[in-house]
């Protein structure tokens, strides 16, 4: 069973959010980037939980520069076999979407996982945009993710609940919490991880059908107003006439 | 200029999408609906903005594939320049793929109307909703996935016209066995009011005072990532970075710290009420309202109060 795990960095979760350069740019100074946490905890350990149970193969494909070495071979170290990087900038969802159906439709994956979405950019995209442009059945949320047969059976968070469904292979899903348990890499998988073949692709042509022009930090929230825990008709009447919520 | 609008009508017409079909409206132009199912609400669908609604009949718990191919061939029929969808989780498995097939750019969760005044940019929620970025699309064709409760639905039209149709969507890839969802609740996102708690409450056999508050406002409940996590309440109640993100109009936190990543989670809320027994608890400093106290004692009370402003009201 060969399984392509898409892989992107992100800012860590507790990362000082802020911008330069007149606000059109992330302020990178001082921030750690780490595996994106659901492309790592759910999809490349579920991932290499499949192959112990059923054989195989798990690569990593990233969109980005040199720069997202580091990122790639932590996610070697944790236990990909090997990892693609396509050398480019990732400039949006489907820049990145396409770069990673080239590479996908030109090698044969029976699975491809993304991660639910990035924690910096939230857009929950490119798991969609690469099953279309590979004409590939997608299943979107996945909590639980099992091979039975030529086929998988999934659990997939849906508006208040969840759905069991199965699809045929090949296929794209995206996975969300409950997937996986976070694997912490040791000192082995770290020294293989340098010797494991990291291959560096040239970009397919495309061109980003969107961009981020600019950033802005939400106002200031005021200070939190106190209220005594033996005055709660006081709370609530704030809440209808100043809040206006109920 | 005419407008699409993907409306899921299955389960009924959702407040998300009254408020879909009201910001489409704002776009100006005219507003085509799309739905598929049996649907017989669909006339409704005009008091919101739209001119006539297509659905197609055949079509019932459709994947992904099938929805696109539902949403592209309505695109090609009325010349829809721009689709709207409500950014709930099946729009993020549909509009990803449309916008592969469309070749129409896509700005996944807006929180307002598009700026036309340099092009055409739209401010969404970016870093977990710590920062807003503004997305320029660049393509002829756009698509629109509009965050829930980010306006108020207006009803100024009247009912209008349904067209059925074929939308050629052909056969489903991925089969659904099984569908698990709670009766009667409110659906998390939809909630416009929530009543949450953590490990404060220090067991599930305490939630009781949590539903006594949420019934009295009408709300729906949540929970952190650790109650969740042992089993006190169910997971598609974890509100936070990886369970529910919810931006309700109320959010009212008891016995909950306020870790980052459960902000991530709610920082979308309008207003925050937070009740801990702890002054240093890092929440209060995300909230609007501040309770010190002990959440066995504050919850009653403020149930009370709630009951008491309803029935003088």
């Amino acid at each position: 069973m060969k399984i392509l795990v898409c892989v992107s960095k992100a800012p860590d979760t507790t990362s000082k959010i802020a911008f330069t350069e007149g606000n059109t740019k992330f302020d990178e100074n001082g921030v750690q980037y780490i595996v994106n946490p659901y492309d790592e905890w759910y999809a490349l350990v579920r991932a290499l939980e499949l192959k112990e149970q059923h054989g195989g193969q798990v690569t990593t494909i990233t969109v980005g520069t040199a720069a997202d070495d580091a990122v790639i071979r932590k996610a070697l170290a944790i236990g990909a076999d090997n990892a693609v990087r396509v050398d480019a900038e990732a400039t949006d969802a489907y820049f990145v979407s396409n770069q990673i159906a080239d590479y996908a439709s030109k090698n044969g994956f029976d699975l491809i996982l993304t991660g639910k979405e990035t924690i910096n950019y939230n857009g929950s995209q490119v798991g969609g945009m690469l099953a279309e442009a590979m004409d590939l059945p997608f299943v979107s949320l996945a909590a639980k993710l099992d091979v039975e047969g030529s086929g998988l059976k999934l659990e997939q968070e849906i508006t208040g609940g969840v759905q069991v469904v199965e699809v045929a292979m090949p296929a794209v899903v995206s996975c969300a919490k409950g997937m996986a348990e976070q694997r912490i890499p040791n000192m082995r998988g770290i020294m293989e991880a340098r010797k494991k073949p990291l291959e560096v692709i040239q970009p397919a042509a495309c061109d980003a059908m969107t961009d981020f022009v600019s950033y802005a930090m939400p106002e200031a929230k005021k200070a939190c107003r106190m209220i005594d825990p033996d005055n709660m008709d006081e709370l609530v009447q704030l809440l209808h006439t100043e809040a206006k919520v109920i | 200029m005419k407008v699409l609008v993907y409306i899921n009508s299955e389960g009924g017409i959702a407040k998300a999408s009254q408020e879909a079909l009201t910001y489409a409206s704002k776009l100006g132009g005219e507003v085509v609906a799309v739905s598929h199912g049996a649907s017989n609400e669909l006339e409704s669908l005009g008091t919101y903005g739209a001119s006539s609604v297509l659905v197609d009949r055949s079509l019932s718990q459709p994947d992904s594939q099938q929805l696109t191919k539902l949403v592209a061939s309505a695109a090609e029929k009325t010349g829809a320049e721009i689709v709207v969808f409500s950014h709930d989780l099946l729009a993020k498995s549909v509009a990803p793929r449309l916008s592969v097939r469309l070749k129409a750019g896509l700005v996944a969760g807006a929180v307002d109307l598009p700026d036309t005044s340099n092009g055409f940019q739209c401010k969404v929620n970016v870093f977990s909703g710590k920062a807003f970025g503004f997305v320029s699309v660049k393509t002829p064709k756009k698509i629109i996935s509009l965050l829930p409760n980010s306006l108020q639905p207006e009803a100024n039209g009247s009912a209008c016209g349904v067209e059925e149709f074929d939308s050629a969507a052909g056969a489903s890839a991925v089969k659904v066995v099984d569908t698990k969802k709670p009766e009667g609740s409110i659906p998390l996102p939809e909630a416009e009011l929530v009543v949450s708690a953590g490990r404060g409450l220090k067991g599930p056999e305490n939630w009781g005072i949590v539903e006594d508050l949420a019934e009295s406002l009408g709300a729906a409940t949540a929970c952190s990532r650790p109650v969740a996590d042992i089993g006190w309440r169910p997971h598609h109640e974890h509100v936070g970075q990886t369970g529910v993100a919810i931006r309700p109009n109320l959010y009212i936190a008891c016995g909950i710290s306020g870790a980052i990543q459960h902000l991530a989670g709610v920082n979308g809320s309008k207003v925050i009420v937070v009740i801990n027994t702890d002054a240093e608890a890092p929440f209060f400093k995300a909230a609007d309202y501040g309770v010190v106290g002990d959440a066995f004692e504050v919850l009653p009370k403020l149930t009370e109060a709630v009951k008491k402003f309803h029935s003088s009201n």
